[in-house]
């Protein structure tokens, strides 16, 4: 029996999961996959948490429900890989080996990275929404809190899902307008790019979305450490910004299991081709998902179109033939405005977030670069795509290339 | 795309004011640049602006948390020593390609 392993199973590794189980005939392939936990995250969802719009349970389902039958599970933590020898050391001891391995360890947060971040005032006052523990721990805070100076500050990039903190600020502003109190509410956007976004045409849409949502941008601002006596956040450059409530998206880096397999980059992501997904460094290993350091947004509509050019390319490379298919960085994300709209941007590697409509040229129904209802909808419908469709490995009505039919120049 | 007369040598630069033939560095070019930066150049800067050369002749990625961790100088001073947007100055002056900044 020939084995693809695969680590890590959260968006990425549960869809190639199956995916590959329909494509490996199965008396010739085992197919294993290994996690630490047994509950699933729909991490998407963590953005509403904080608003009181779902709560943990909305977010979570055991990983079980989402594994063809036929996938070898293994709980437990990853202690490394030792590449050369085509082994994987799990924490326990045992020894799991591989013909083909699939890395999808994806990334997190680490507080620990900022001085002072995660200090005195963390879960009192500074609160991330990146896990669910943060996301929970803000939505109690948020229920009796009276006001003052709110500070959403994204460390370093790269990190997860770009416009989520966008979002965090829209929300915000309709939260406590609907409350009735953001007068009280000063909303300030720190960030160490130079624009609300990075790429010009969304920089400016959504900049200018800030402005008429009465929030302060502050670019160009890289955190150096949290006076957590003074509430403020220092940038190495000396600004200060203060806070009495800060909403911190702390550095990603990929997981530690990458550092001490000696695969990783200075922030833990593995070397991956950007168009075939393989290791830069071994021809049977694969990277898919937030765990690769290729140049795309780290978003599960990134994993997805991901997957599709995966799955042909690893049967590729088990069959001996050159790689057929390429990956063209596509990344397609709905970002909620708040008041039950959003818009949406759809790009890849070379082609900037531009305006027109999506899927459909002319038709939509969803509107890119545009603030609409339906993008909202889209956003919601997402969480039931996720679960039911995209962790199954199903296929979607959506090209995984990114096409620019409908897109405006 | 523009052209821009450094050190008595004509070079070409993006609508940013980034070379786009690395190899038309020098010291002067790179002085001159800085000039119009703000910056005054030291030992120091030269010994940074070489560690970029370096790492973007060898296709690295470039980034604060890099350079805090290059040995060659801390964030803080880097941030002394081309102040405001440290990356995008440092490496104008440098005369790479200014880092994308992907997400
Ligand atoms: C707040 C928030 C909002 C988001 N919104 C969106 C959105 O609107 N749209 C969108 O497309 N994406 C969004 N994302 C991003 C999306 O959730 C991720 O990009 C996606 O989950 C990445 O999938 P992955 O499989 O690479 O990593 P993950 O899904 O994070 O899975 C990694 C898995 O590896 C396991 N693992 C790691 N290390 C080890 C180890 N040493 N041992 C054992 N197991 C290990 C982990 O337990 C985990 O289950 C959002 C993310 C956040 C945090």
């Amino acid at each position: 029996m020939k084995k693809l392993l695969i680590l890590g199973a959260g968006t990425a590794g549960t869809m190639m999961a199956n995916k590959m189980r329909k494509l490996l005939a199965r008396d010739e392939w085992d197919i294993t996959i290994v996690d630490q936990f047994k509950t699933h995250y729909y991490q998407p969802g963590f953005l509403f948490i904080p608003f009181g719009m779902y709560s943990k349970n909305d977010v979570i389902k055991p990983k079980s429900d989402f594994f063809p039958t036929g996938v070898h599970v293994i709980y437990s933590k990853i202690d490394k890989i030792q590449p050369g020898e085509n082994n994987v050391l799990l924490e326990d001891g045992v020894v799991l080996k591989y013909n083909y391995l699939l890395i999808a360890t994806g990334c997190k947060t680490a507080p620990e990275e900022v001085n002072g971040l995660k200090d005195k005032l963390w879960y009192t006052d500074i609160f991330d929404f990146y896990t669910v523990e943060g996301a929970v721990a803000l939505a109690n805070h948020f229920k009796t809190w009276k006001g003052g100076e709110l500070v959403i500050n994204i460390s370093e990039l790269p990190y997860k899902c770009p416009v989520a903190p966008l979002e965090f600020a829209f929300f915000a502003d309709a939260f406590f307008t609907e409350r009735g109190m953001r007068d009280k509410v000063n909303i300030t956007y720190v960030t160490p790019m130079s624009g609300a976004f990075t790429k010009p045409r969304a920089t400016k849409m959504l900049g200018d979305l800030l402005e008429q949502k009465n929030i302060n941008l502050i670019p160009d601002f890289a955190i150096m450490e949290v006076n957590n006596d003074e509430k403020k956040i220092i940038d190495y450059g000396g600004a200060e910004v203060k806070f009495d409530c800060l909403i911190t998206i702390p550095p990603n880096l990929g997981d530690e299991l990458i550092e001490r397999s000696g695969m990783g980059d200075d922030m833990n992501y593995v070397p991956t081709d950007k168009h075939t997904l393989r290791s830069e460094k071994y021809e049977n290993i694969f990277v898919i998902g937030d765990a690769a350091n290729i140049p795309t947004s780290k978003a599960g509509s990134v994993a997805h179109f991901a997957a599709e050019i995966l799955e042909e390319n690893l049967l590729c490379a088990i069959e001996g033939r050159p790689f057929t298919a390429s990956f063209d960085g596509h990344a397609n994300c709905y970002i909620e405005t708040g008041y039950g709209k959003g818009t949406l941007i759809d790009f890849n590697y070379d082609t900037e977030p531009l305006p027109g409509s999506f899927p459909f040229p002319g038709l939509g129904p969803f509107g890119l670069l545009k603030v609409s209802r339906m993008n909202h909808y889209g956003k919601v419908l997402f969480r039931w795509i996720y679960w039911h469709i995209l962790l199954k490995g199903k296929e979607m009505p959506i090209d995984s290339e990114m096409q620019m039919a409908g897109k405006k120049l | 795309m523009a052209t821009k007369t450094y050190a008595g040598i004509n070079i070409e630069v993006n609508d940013e004011g980034y070379m786009l033939d690395s190899s038309q560095w020098s010291k002067e070019v790179a002085t001159e640049i800085a000039k119009d930066e703000g910056v005054e150049l030291t030992d120091k800067h030269f010994e940074v602006l070489d560690y970029i050369r370096n790492k973007v002749a060898n296709g690295e990625t470039l980034t604060i948390r890099g350079i805090n961790k290059s040995g060659v100088v801390d964030a803080k001073t880097f941030y002394q020593l081309f102040p405001g947007a440290p990356l995008k100055k440092a490496t104008k002056i440098a005369g790479v390609s200014k880092p994308e900044s992907c997400i």
